[in-house]
């Protein structure tokens, strides 16, 4: 993955760039020090790292206001940040790019119950923003694995997911209201408490716009009243068909799971090695769980291991209490951990149409031999979200590229089935160069047209999502 | 003479936009009452179901398939739209059958909305022809989906003023076995909204609530199995305690009730203009008092009033600093959305323009 040359003058005029963050902004905003800046130089894509000309940490809106119009008036690429977590490399700095972080601005400004929102700024954790609410048994829904770590503004800038999306969408769906500083420096206040929108749906195209039109610096959320409990069953299949075929068997059914997740055998294994969650060897496993008084639960897992039965599965585990529940649980939980047990791994996101299932597996399992590089599956089954997670050893000269060759095939197939890149991750670097795939050049040019009014001068974050040979002319556009 | 022009073929479609100078009006089902003295692109020449894949939850269709076929379609495969489109065909005075495409430009959102969302949070891929006239995707037919930009929200609820929707792809959910109404009877509209309230803020899952202004009856909906909807019906009466009668309908009389909101039946036959008004839903009773309505429908906990205002009257002043916005649907032309920042009004004029940058479609429409 290749990122710009750095503008040779913006990097002389280093000095100049802090002078003006520091003198219109309280001392320990800015920082410029290399070796405190190196903290920022990657994200969880950390392949691939460059140290940021300075970073600024913002206390209030008006500050990031502050920061954007002094880069935006010295035409200085800006990079927005939350909590660095992004596996796309959507927060990765070039060199003469100045990073503007949410980090501390974590405050919850208004939990309103009756209008069943939360109002919070953007650097809070994911899962502290359900911490602020639950003791009065209220949850924020989307929830990606990484929620102890990422940050709203991130979940927001990539439209993030999470295991029980299925029932509760993603982000988006979410997401009542935003607070946005545009490169130019003004605030924005989108949406809010009321449920439509006024005008065009500006809300909608700012979240998943990856940190290219603006900085999030407060959002409303929806937030909703905890279901009683929840339990999941587990069931182990022969072959991945059967698995696949028993997910949408259940669906229609009418049977609306929280949560489908998928296991493959590579996956299965790893865990087993590594947690010991007591799962079955065998081909694919599944793990559906549902919501509900217990007099509810029981109906829908009744009718689910109904259905599970006429596809002969190996094992049927269902869980009568929290603890059983944890145990089921578990392997999956650690499956990331299992695998980067075994080696250093990429893991891509594609999304597939259910029914493809099968086939893109199979066809997985192929390119893994032509490759040479193993592959393990884990993902969101009950919306098609992929998660392969490919094995390679950073260390091994020409392993990532080979690693990197394998995932684009993966990606490719995705889309070719009627998929597409990306279902939860964000493009970033990651899959910038692979967009013309799923997009005509006019359909890029759609997109990008929005970010042309937002930030005429594409100084936000400007060499990501795009393929960069789509956005050079208006990269090099911008005057220096 | 104004003219009608109606195209089989998304090419034709394209190719006529790249010719056209002068402004046209799109329209689908006309269930908006267009005004027939402009130039128009009449969208139900582009219909029928593409693909429909009931394991995976998702539909696409031309988007001049009427919301009538794919209802009868999803229904077939035990389905539906759970946004639960309204139609406002009585209350609007209307004939015509609703398109998808319109459904979906209109973002039309019934009860059920705010429980499980928007026609927006529903829409997956579009395929449209913008001002140029070139044919765009955005989006697809999978129900995670970030790659780039997200202007398939921006084109829901764009009422065909950023271009033509010719195919749409969206998520469908299962028909609920079975189904049961809470009818909550003699409450005012701020005694209802705290009913409505409490019963959203509950375990039991309750998916729509409205309130009739003018019968004073509050409507609290449960959906789902059947053991589990009466659960949640006893759970929610026992836990609400209010001393009020309280009416439990089930399956068929739930449904009528709700169609009847759906259709905004006990406003329908009202003379002046229908007025949709957004709010956040606790603001909801202060709205029916400042506008002293005797009749409407407060939909979602309150947070969506239905209204019937003498024509010329405006709710803008009204609404003062209460967030939110309001819109007159039975204005034929020029229909704005009020309470709009200027700030966000100079961004959206500026898609507009690069979308549409000769100006052509719906001018007048959304400011
Ligand atoms: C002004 C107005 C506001 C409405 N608001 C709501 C609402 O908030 N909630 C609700 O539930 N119902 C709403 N409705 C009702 C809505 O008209 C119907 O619910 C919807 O089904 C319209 O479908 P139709 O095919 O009759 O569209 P029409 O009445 O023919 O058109 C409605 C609008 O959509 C545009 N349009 C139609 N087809 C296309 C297309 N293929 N591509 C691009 N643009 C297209 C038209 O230009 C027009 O602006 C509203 C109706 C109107 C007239
Ligand atoms: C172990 C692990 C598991 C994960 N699991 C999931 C999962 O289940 N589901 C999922 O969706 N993701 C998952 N992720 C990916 C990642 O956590 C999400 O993308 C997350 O939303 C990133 O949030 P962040 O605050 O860390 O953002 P960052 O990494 O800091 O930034 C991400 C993007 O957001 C932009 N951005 C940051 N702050 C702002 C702001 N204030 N305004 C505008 N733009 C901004 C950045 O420029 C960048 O493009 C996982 C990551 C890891 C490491």
């Amino acid at each position: 993955m290749e990122m710009p040359a750095p503008d040779q003058f913006t990097l002389s005029r280093k000095a100049e760039i802090v002078a003006r963050l520091r003198a219109a902004l309280p001392a320990d905003v800015v920082i410029d020090d290399p070796a405190e800046t190196r903290a920022y130089e990657c994200d969880a894509l950390s392949a691939y790292r460059c140290p940021p000309l300075a970073v600024v940490l913002p206390y209030s809106t008006e500050e990031v206001a502050t920061a954007l119009k002094i880069c935006n008036e010295m035409n200085v690429p800006v990079v927005p940040r939350g909590a660095g977590t992004s596996l796309a490399g959507g927060a990765l700095p070039t060199a003469d790019s100045v990073i503007i972080g949410v980090a501390r601005m974590n405050e919850v400004l208004e939990c309103d119950y009756k209008n069943r929102v939360i109002r919070v700024q953007t650097g809070r954790t994911n899962l502290s923003v359900t911490g602020a609410v639950e003791e009065d048994d209220f949850f924020y829904a989307p929830d990606p694995s990484s929620q102890l770590a990422c940050a709203i503004a991130g979940n927001i800038a990539m439209n993030s997911g999470g295991a029980h999306c299925l029932k509760y969408g993603v982000t988006s769906n979410n997401l009542m209201g935003v607070k946005l500083v545009t490169m130019q420096g003004d605030i924005l206040d989108i949406g809010g408490s009321h449920l439509d929108a006024d005008g065009l749906d500006l809300l909608g195209v700012i979240c998943g716009s990856e940190g290219q039109l603006g900085i999030v610096t407060e959002a409303t959320l929806r937030i909703l009243h905890k279901p009683e409990g929840a339990l999941p069953v587990l069931m182990g299949f022969e072959s991945n068909e059967v698995a696949g075929a028993c997910v949408s068997d259940i669906i229609r059914a009418g049977v609306l799971p929280v949560a489908i997740e998928f296991m493959d055998r590579p996956c299965i294994r790893a865990t087993e090695a590594f947690a010991g969650a007591g799962y079955p060897d065998c081909e694919a496993l599944l793990i559906v769980e549902v919501e509900g008084s217990d007099l509810e639960i029981e109906e829908q897992l009744d009718k689910i291991l109904d259905i599970a039965k006429t596809h002969n599965p190996v094992e049927l585990r269902r869980a009568s209490d929290a603890a059983e529940a944890g145990r089921i649980w578990l392997g999956r939980k650690s499956a990331f951990g299992a695998m980067g047990q075994i080696n250093d791994y990429m893991c891509l996101d594609g999304t597939i149409p259910v029914s493809q299932l099968p086939y893109v597996l199979r066809r997985i399992s192929e390119l893994s031999a032509e490759f040479g590089l193993d592959v393990g599956n884990v993902f969101h089954a009950g919306d098609g979200n992929m998660h392969p997670l490919i094995l390679y050893n950073a260390n091994k000269e020409g392993d990532l590229e080979k690693c990197e060759a394998f995932g684009a095939e993966i990606l490719k197939l995705c889309v070719e089935v009627g998929g597409c890149l990306t279902g939860e991750h964000g493009v970033g670097i990651e899959k910038r160069d692979l967009m013309s795939v799923q997009f005509s050049a006019l359909d890029l040019e759609a997109q990008m047209q929005i970010k042309d009014v937002f930030d005429p001068k594409w100084l936000l974050n400007a060499a990501k999502v795009f393929p960069l040979d789509a956005t050079q002319s208006r990269r090099d556009g911008c005057p220096k | 003479m104004s003219q009608a022009f109606k195209f089989k073929d998304e090419q034709d479609l394209a190719s006529f936009v790249q010719e056209r100078v002068d402004p046209v009006f799109i329209t689908g089902g006309q269930t908006r009452g267009v005004d027939l003295k402009h130039d128009r692109v009449d969208m139900t020449g582009l219909s029928g179901v593409v693909d429909y894949e009931p394991g995976a939850l998702t539909m696409v269709a031309k988007t001049g398939t009427t919301l009538h076929q794919i209802e009868e379609v999803l229904k077939a495969e035990g389905q539906q739209l759970a946004f639960e489109p309204t139609i406002l065909n009585t209350a609007l005075g209307t004939s015509g059958a609703s398109t998808i495409g319109g459904v979906f430009a209109t973002n039309a959102s019934g009860p059920r909305r705010i429980q499980a969302g928007a026609a927006r949070d529903f829409l997956l891929g579009v395929r449209y022809v913008d001002g140029h006239g070139n044919v765009i995707r955005n989006g697809g037919r999978v129900m995670k989906n970030v790659t780039g930009y997200d202007i398939v929200k921006l084109m829901a609820g764009s009422w065909g003023t950023l271009g033509l929707l010719s195919e749409v792809s969206f998520k469908v959910l299962p028909m609920p076995a079975a189904q049961a109404t809470l009818v909550i009877s003699g409450i005012n509209a701020d005694v209802a909204v705290d009913v409505m309230t409490a019963s959203l803020n509950t375990a039991f899952d309750v998916n729509s609530v409205a309130y009739d202004i003018a019968a004073k009856c509050a409507y609290v909906r449960f959906e789902g199995f059947e053991q589990s909807v009466k659960y949640r019906t006893k759970s929610l009466m026992d836990t609400l305690a209010v001393d009020r009668e309280i009416a439990v309908l089930e399956n068929d009389d739930s449904a009528a009730a709700w169609s009847n909101i759906r259709m905004l039946s006990a406003i329908s036959n009202q003379g002046g203009d229908l007025w949709k008004i957004s709010v956040r839903p606790t603001d909801g009773p202060q709205i029916v008092q400042k506008l002293g309505l005797a009749s409407g429908i407060m939909d979602w906990s309150g947070g969506l009033i239905w209204a019937k205002l003498d024509a010329g009257k405006t709710v803008r002043d009204i609404l003062g600093d209460i967030p939110g916005h309001a819109i007159n649907l039975s204005a034929k032309t020029g229909l704005k959305f009020s309470n709009t920042n200027p700030a966000l009004t100079h961004l959206q004029s500026a898609i507009r323009e690069k979308f549409d940058p000769k100006g052509i479609f719906n001018p007048g429409l959304m400011g």
